[in-house]
């Protein structure tokens, strides 16, 4: 997630990162990890992403900062569980993968270069 | 390449989703999927969203989810059919052609993977192929503390590109490839959109320009990296 300042919307954190912060932490699936200090309106970033495990990096002369991903397994993925996947096909409607349960899926990761 | 294995085994009960990643947006995916005509949802990833989520390090990938939205084998090389070979023309620079000729090596196992992709279609969870939940996490990509640093510098770079500050977006492929050495489509990303001039291979030269040595930004290229870990290791075997 890529911001411009250390300061963010709690809802817009939520939305860039996949975490939802509630009274007893940071939860995303069926895991929670509890922050020190309540949840406001606003989020400070570093702080929230220190205790969640995910790296911050800055680039200076531009004022950005991105956030990576955690790693709680040690891999990419933490759970076997499908996380969520919402993209637009060509004509810019959005697909959403949980959109198939029920059949077998092949997703297929692609680049035209 | 993958319509025709789509038609077969739709009816069977396996959907096929591709997902094109490129920085340079929809428009550069345009043409290969008007050209291969797909049925099944088609998207397009700018921001490599469905790397970062799945673990994908090198492309073409594919991942297996079940009925119930579990992931039954992580991100590994798939391929439907042989590697797509570029039309060679009289006229194409050297510099392709040594690209074709390295690319040629490169060994793909699409015989094996279409043989398992059709048993787990009929055999669903008994299929051998289908790996218990610790095995899935555990084969998807290694991600430590340096290789979740490489995907913010990716993102960021990314973020960078799009808004047309190039030369801050490169100091950010170039951290992202130092952080993570083994991810292919980083590099092959990053690399893709820095030949400008060359023409309809523009984002293919993956490699300084001959005589414009000075301005490549990256410290490899795909022939010298390619040829330097040996275009049989490109793609890692199959574990079936």
């Amino acid at each position: 997630m890529i911001f411009d300042g250390l300061q963010m919307p709690t809802a817009e954190f939520e939305r860039g990162s996949g975490w939802t912060l509630k009274p007893e932490g940071a939860c995303r699936a069926e895991m929670c990890v509890p922050l020190a200090g309540p949840v406001g309106e606003v989020v400070d970033v570093p702080a929230v992403a220190e205790q969640l495990g995910m790296p911050v990096v800055h680039d200076v002369e531009e004022g950005m900062w991105s956030l990576g991903p955690a790693f709680p397994a040690g891999h990419a993925l933490s759970s076997a569980e499908a996380p969520e996947l919402e993209l637009p096909d060509l004509d810019g409607n959005l697909f959403r993968l949980s959109s198939l349960r029920g059949k077998k899926v092949l997703l297929v990761a692609w680049a035209p270069y | 390449m993958w319509q025709e294995l789509r038609e077969e085994l739709f009816p069977k009960g396996l959907e096929i989703v591709t997902v094109g990643m490129d920085t340079a947006g929809a428009e550069a995916c345009r043409p290969f999927i008007d050209a291969a005509r797909p049925q099944h949802p088609s998207l397009i990833d700018v921001g490599h969203r469905v790397a970062e989520l799945f673990g994908v390090v090198n492309i073409p990938n594919g991942v297996w989810i079940d009925e119930q939205g579990m992931i039954v084998r992580p991100a590994e090389p798939a391929y439907a059919g042989g590697l797509r070979q570029r039309g060679d023309t009289v006229d194409m620079p050297e510099h392709m052609r040594e690209i074709m000729r390295e690319a040629a090596k490169i060994e793909v196992e699409a015989e094996a993977y279409v043989h398992a992709l059709r048993d787990w279609v009929e055999n669903g969870q008994e299929s051998q192929f289908v790996l218990s939940p610790e095995a899935v996490v555990a084969r998807s990509a290694p991600r430590d503390r340096s290789a979740a640093e490489g995907a913010a510098h990716f993102e960021l770079a990314q973020h960078l590109w799009r808004v047309g500050r190039q030369e801050s977006a490169v100091r950010h492929f170039r951290e992202a490839h130092r952080l993570q050495p083994d991810n292919f489509s980083y590099k092959r990303q990053a690399w893709s959109l820095a030949a400008p001039g060359t023409g309809a291979f523009e984002r293919f030269w993956q490699g300084p320009v001959e005589g414009r040595e000075d301005e490549w930004p990256y410290e490899s290229d795909w022939l010298t990296e390619v040829r330097a870990m040996g275009a049989e290791r490109y793609y890692p075997k199959l574990e079936l």
